[in-house]
């Protein structure tokens, strides 16, 4: 479908706010689930964008800057995605095509913010010359600056999906064989398991496994709502916390309630 | 006496806000430093008066940063009442402001990694996304507003908390509590990602492991039904007592790795996904590689 002025540019604002995200990490602008909403939103195509959003929310759960390290670049690959359904007018259908692209897009987007975390590099010089004079508004203004440039990275490329128009979009679209979106969509099921392993990686001890095992077969009960699990899940963590606690302060009783997170809100 | 400089709770709240933006200059070179600067210039308006000592402060605090963008609440929050203490001429040097930063930076990322990137954002992820597959708007509604409260009552709390405990607070940090929270979080994260990993990883293998022909009377014999919406009574109510739709009970590979445990398989692909991170893969290469295989293993029928 084509887009009136109005959208393209509340489309080009969406992108330009994920871009801020992306760097930021504070309001979740950029994570799938609210950027391709708020891009169906926009376009008027709520349905099939909630859909991708949710689906890609799923692929990119366990997408994280850690330290220095620079995640595939949620921003990017949502927005770009969600611009391409929307252009396609597949609705529903169009889903799996569109994540497919997005994934190339989420390593198109890395690339850029490399370049955007390296510019500002010299913006930081900039900074210190105007520490020197002992100038805030200068200071403000540089750090401003940076993140304008964060929200540009994705707002340009949006622009450019927009301006490429509807028809070379649903061209590539259809020219998609089913086996090859069939194939992706199977895909798509797998790619999940990449991000989750990233995450067990990080937080994985031999002390913490059994409780994998625990949430792993708890699952398999599909009345368990994710809700659900999530109460026993903290359930879990207290009882164990509570128990090792005592294990290590068993028999001393000396009026030590055996309580130091309780002491520590006590003591302010 | 002279006049004791005190940061307002409007320069608080302007410092917690300014916080928000603390990741905006990200750089290879000092990471967070330009916005840890931006966020405290609030208090170097209030706590310094002349040029020389406004261009020291921001030089300082312009050093190298960089921990959890939530956790630098915390260390803002010290930093603040160690500025305060040293305009009001107490001895805090250069040296102990950017030692408590550092100090405190590693151990705290070390509590919001987990905390946040890898229990809340998973788990209202996963909520998030399991709604809005159904076509329910509330799924991101709910996310966004469930996690910008998380998010802001942490950073507005635990800056109060550091500014009212100082220097103290390091010590009671690297005590119990630390932990406790760090410890807390992997479990509930551990257990989450068990789920997940569960529900949400999802691979179908194709092929058929076994046809069996079934007894008369086990499955709707078509043929024999009356006409019309009669039939189609029947054919449920058949269905409802337990008989099969056709007349040979097709077992899928898949099926027989269900009976084991279903997600068996979802749980292979991420333990193999481990292994290959731990060998230095990249996770890139990883998608790409899956999309690949799963292109490959539906064109030859296998999945």
């Amino acid at each position: 479908m084509d887009l009136t002025m109005i959208q393209i540019i509340l489309v080009v604002i969406v992108a330009f706010l994920a871009g801020v995200e992306g760097i930021l990490d504070e309001f979740h602008f950029h994570q799938p689930i609210i950027a391709c909403t708020l891009i169906g939103l926009v376009t008027g195509e709520l349905v099939p964008c909630l859909i991708l959003g949710g689906t890609l929310q799923l692929i990119a759960l366990g997408w994280a800057n850690i330290g220095a390290a620079v995640a595939p670049d949620a921003a990017s690959a949502s927005v770009a995605s969600a611009i391409i359904l929307v252009l396609g007018g597949q609705g529903e259908e169009g889903v799996t095509s569109a994540i497919a692209i997005a994934v190339p897009l989420a390593v198109a987007g890395l690339l850029l913010t490399i370049i955007v975390r390296t510019l500002a590099t010299g913006i930081v010089h900039l900074m210190d010359a105007a520490a020197k004079e002992g100038n805030f508004r200068k200071i403000d203004m540089w750090h401003i600056i940076a993140i304008i440039m964060q929200g540009l990275r994705i707002a340009i490329p949006a622009a450019l999906i927009v301006a490429i128009g509807a028809a070379p979009v649903r061209d590539l679209l259809t020219a998609m064989p089913a086996w090859l979106t069939d194939g992706l969509a199977v895909g798509g099921g797998m790619v999940v398991a990449v991000g989750y392993a990233m995450v067990i990686n990080m937080m994985a001890t031999r002390e913490v496994w059994p409780f994998f095992a625990i949430g792993f077969v708890l699952a398999t009960i599909p009345s368990i709502t994710l809700l659900g699990l999530g109460g026993i899940g903290v359930a879990l963590a207290l009882i164990y916390l509570a128990l090792t606690k005592q294990g290590g302060s068993g028999g001393g009783g000396n009026g030590n309630t055996g309580d130091p997170l309780g002491k520590i809100i006590d003591d302010y | 006496m002279a006049e004791q400089l005190k940061l307002t709770k409007k320069d608080r709240v302007s410092i917690w806000w300014r916080s928000t933006f603390i990741q905006g200059s990200w750089n290879y070179e000092r990471m967070q430093n330009g916005g840890w600067a931006f966020s405290m210039i609030p208090a170097i308006k209030r706590l310094y008066k002349t040029k020389e000592d406004r261009a020291a402060a921001l030089q300082r605090h312009l050093e190298f940063f960089n921990t959890h963008p939530y956790v630098a609440s915390p260390i803002i929050g010290v930093t603040l009442a160690l500025e305060e203490e040293r305009a009001n001429g107490a001895p805090v040097d250069d040296k102990a402001i950017q030692g408590v930063k550092v100090g405190m930076m590693g151990p705290l990322a070390g509590i919001g990694d987990p905390t946040f990137w890898f229990t809340v954002k998973p788990i209202l992820g996963a909520l998030a996304a399991s709604l809005a597959l159904t076509g329910n708007i509330l799924g991101p509604i709910l996310y966004f507003v469930l996690w910008n409260l998380i998010r802001m009552g942490f950073t507005w709390y635990t800056q109060e908390l550091g500014y009212k405990a100082g220097s103290k607070i390091t010590e009671d940090l690297s005590g119990g509590l630390l932990q406790d929270i760090t410890k807390g979080a992997s479990i509930l994260g551990m257990f989450i990602l068990g789920a997940l990993v569960n529900r949400w990883v999802s691979v179908a293998f194709a092929p058929t492991v076994s046809e069996v022909q079934l007894d008369e009377g086990a499955y709707i014999d078509w043929d024999e039904l009356p006409g019309g919406t009669e039939g189609m009574r029947t054919a449920l109510e058949q269905q409802a007592a337990g008989r099969s739709l056709s007349d040979t009970n097709v077992t899928t590979l898949q099926d027989n790795l269900d009976s084991l445990i279903p997600g068996l398989a979802g749980l292979l692909i991420t333990l193999l996904c481990m292994w290959l991170l731990r060998k230095k893969v990249s996770p890139i290469a990883m998608i790409l590689g899956l999309f690949a295989i799963g292109i490959v293993f539906h064109v030859i029928g296998l999945m």
